[in-house]
């Protein structure tokens, strides 16, 4: 099956359109009926529901931010009483107080629903069996993923975070045709696999990667699909918006937004709409969510939007890959630094392993970074003059992509950390 | 020049970065293997090392280490039996550069046969200075039980 709803899918531009604008009035008086929260909101900005004429309107409205949620903990956004709620995931507040999302029953549909569809536009359907190895539990990766694999009628084997030897013994044993994680992690499955002399390429059935929850680049998709033998897709979606939501289709140009839930805008660094195309931070308004709407809320991905049909046929928008985060973003001399901008010189370096981790320290006034990489034995040459050519070569394209200088430091292999979850590639050491 | 297929050594080629206790534990896993390591060479940039073994069973340690974690290559170098008398090292050196090869390190230690020296040699040319070193009627080593 190519679509899981062709009808909904495959609507016109124009149709998706009327129908977000619609919703969109609908959301609006709701929140500001229900919800504490966003009648002050919209009252402090001089705003009513009826000024809600067109999608443009939108405009008008101010944004919201994840820091409203942590100001509202735990759940003082709500729009629903406590009685309609069937379920809370909690973010991990590991960069402040924890957020709190409900779902109403309806809620936990349209998220399976939207999943459903994208993971049918991965290729995925009945007789897949599909590896859920992001965490279960108040992170809404496992649980999210899990519905929406039950929906299409694929098995889930819901491993979650297990040990990576048992991760790769069962994906051997059952069959697993896809797995889901972070793609460090299925890079890091690929090393273990390897040093038990198991090729997941020849000795597996696995054929897709579901993988998100952290950027990554073209490079490294490059990578894990050349070593694993694979088809690897990217999937986004924020516990905000409920979780795990989109993916690419097989054209992997771009992830498709499912417009009829969720109206999607790009702004600039003043909040205002960029061309179609052009870089801006991801802005999400919520059309379908009864618990915890959200209207105008913003991020802090970078990424792009657009609407020409993408040659799956369907019509829905896509977003590009993440560009990174507005607050993952480094300031090195001044300079804004992407860790996505530099992943992706490092992995474009055949000579350069799998694995990074970047150190900005201060040495006296200065700004210093450090972008660490370690040493493969492909590359473990006898001559240390080779070796220091190598960190000056990789110095160098990292110099003409940042425009910041960066000190290239080999280290051992192995000793970079690998995670399950978001990996730990920014160490910032600086006291400020 | 005439080609002359000559024999190589291999060497266990460690990196390791700059800070202390990892030859310690490198060595370890050789000695707890029961691997003799004939000789070693350390170059470093600094931040990071180079440590070079010649082993008497460069297979098992490079197994052994690579399983332990470590990050382990292994390298062709010339091992060479020579004389242990003056003069020795000269002859070698001129017929090198006589013939544009650059040496990049070498190493040496004392043989078991009696007034022999084995000099390990890498050198820009590996190739090459084996198969002049070889018509010049040194005897080169292919493993150093």
């Amino acid at each position: 099956m190519e679509y899981w709803n062709p009808k909904v899918e495959r609507l016109s531009a124009e149709e998706l359109k009327q129908l977000q604008e619609r919703k969109l009035r609908r959301v609006v008086e709701n929140a500001y009926e229900y919800s504490s929260f966003y009648k002050k909101l919209f009252a402090a900005a001089g705003f009513s529901p009826a000024d809600i004429r067109s999608l443009e309107d939108i405009q008008q409205l101010p944004f919201t931010r994840k820091t409203d949620l942590r100001d509202t903990y735990p759940t003082g956004m709500f729009s629903v009483p406590q009685s309609q709620i069937v379920r809370f995931h909690v973010s991990s507040g590991t960069t402040g107080v924890p957020t709190v999302v409900g779902y109403t029953a309806n809620d936990i549909d349209v998220w399976t629903t939207c999943l459903a569809r994208s993971l049918t536009a991965c290729g995925l359907g009945r007789g897949d069996v599909v590896q859920v190895a992001y965490g279960y539990g108040l992170f809404t990766g496992g649980l999210g993923l899990h519905y929406g694999v039950e929906e299409i009628g694929a098995a889930v084997l819901p491993i979650g975070a297990g040990t990576t030897t048992r991760q790769i013994s069962l994906m051997k044993d059952l069959g697993t045709t896809a797995i889901a994680c972070t793609p460090s992690y299925l890079l890091h499955i690929g090393e273990v696999a390897e040093s038990m002399n198991i090729d997941i390429a020849s000795q597996t059935r696995l054929r897709v990667g579901i993988l998100g929850a952290e950027p990554w680049s073209l490079e490294s998709r490059k990578r894990i699909e050349q070593n694993l033998g694979i088809k690897a897709y990217d999937i986004y979606g924020t516990s905000e918006m409920s979780g795990p939501l989109f993916t690419e289709c097989s054209a992997q140009n771009g992830i498709h937004v499912w417009a009829d839930h969720f109206l999607i805008e790009i702004v600039d660094d003043y909040g205002g709409p960029v061309e179609e195309g052009e870089k801006g931070e991801l802005v999400v308004t919520t059309l379908s969510k009864e618990a915890l709407p959200l209207i105008r809320y913003k991020m802090g991905d970078i990424t792009s939007l657009v609407w020409e049909e993408c040659e799956c046929g369907r019509t829905h928008p896509r977003i590009m890959r993440i560009q990174g985060r507005v607050d993952d973003m480094i300031v090195v001399r001044g300079v804004n630094v992407f860790p996505s901008q530099i992943e992706s010189v490092l992995m474009q370096i055949p000579e350069v392993g799998d694995h990074f981790q970047i150190v900005v320290d201060r040495a006296g006034p200065m700004d210093v970074m450090a972008v660490k990489i370690e040493v493969t034995e492909s590359t473990l040459s006898d001559r240390v003059g080779a070796l220091m050519q190598l960190e000056e070569r990789v110095a160098k394209q990292l110099r003409d992509v940042l425009m910041v200088n960066a000190k290239v430091e080999l280290v051992e292999r192995g000793t970079l950390p690998r995670s399950s979850g978001k990996s730990q590639k920014v160490i910032d050491l600086r006291q400020i | 020049m005439r080609m002359v297929t000559s024999k190589m050594l291999k060497q266990i080629t460690l990196f390791a970065e700059n800070k202390p206790g990892r030859l310690a534990s490198a060595t370890k896993i050789l000695s707890e293997n029961g691997i003799n390591v004939r000789a070693f060479t350390i170059a470093d940039s600094g931040e990071f090392g180079i440590i070079r073994f010649v082993v008497d069973d460069a297979d098992a340690s490079l197994r052994r280490l690579r399983r332990a974690g470590f990050s382990v290559s292994e390298t062709k170098v010339i091992g060479l039996e020579m004389p242990d008398t003056p003069g020795a090292l000269f002859e070698i050196s001129r017929a090198l550069s006589d013939n544009d090869i650059n040496i990049d390190y070498a190493y040496a230690y004392t043989s078991a046969t009696p007034n022999k020296a084995i000099l390990i040699l890498q050198a820009s040319d590996l190739k090459k200075a084996a198969g002049l070193l070889t018509e010049l009627g040194f005897h080169l080593i292919e493993s150093s039980p």
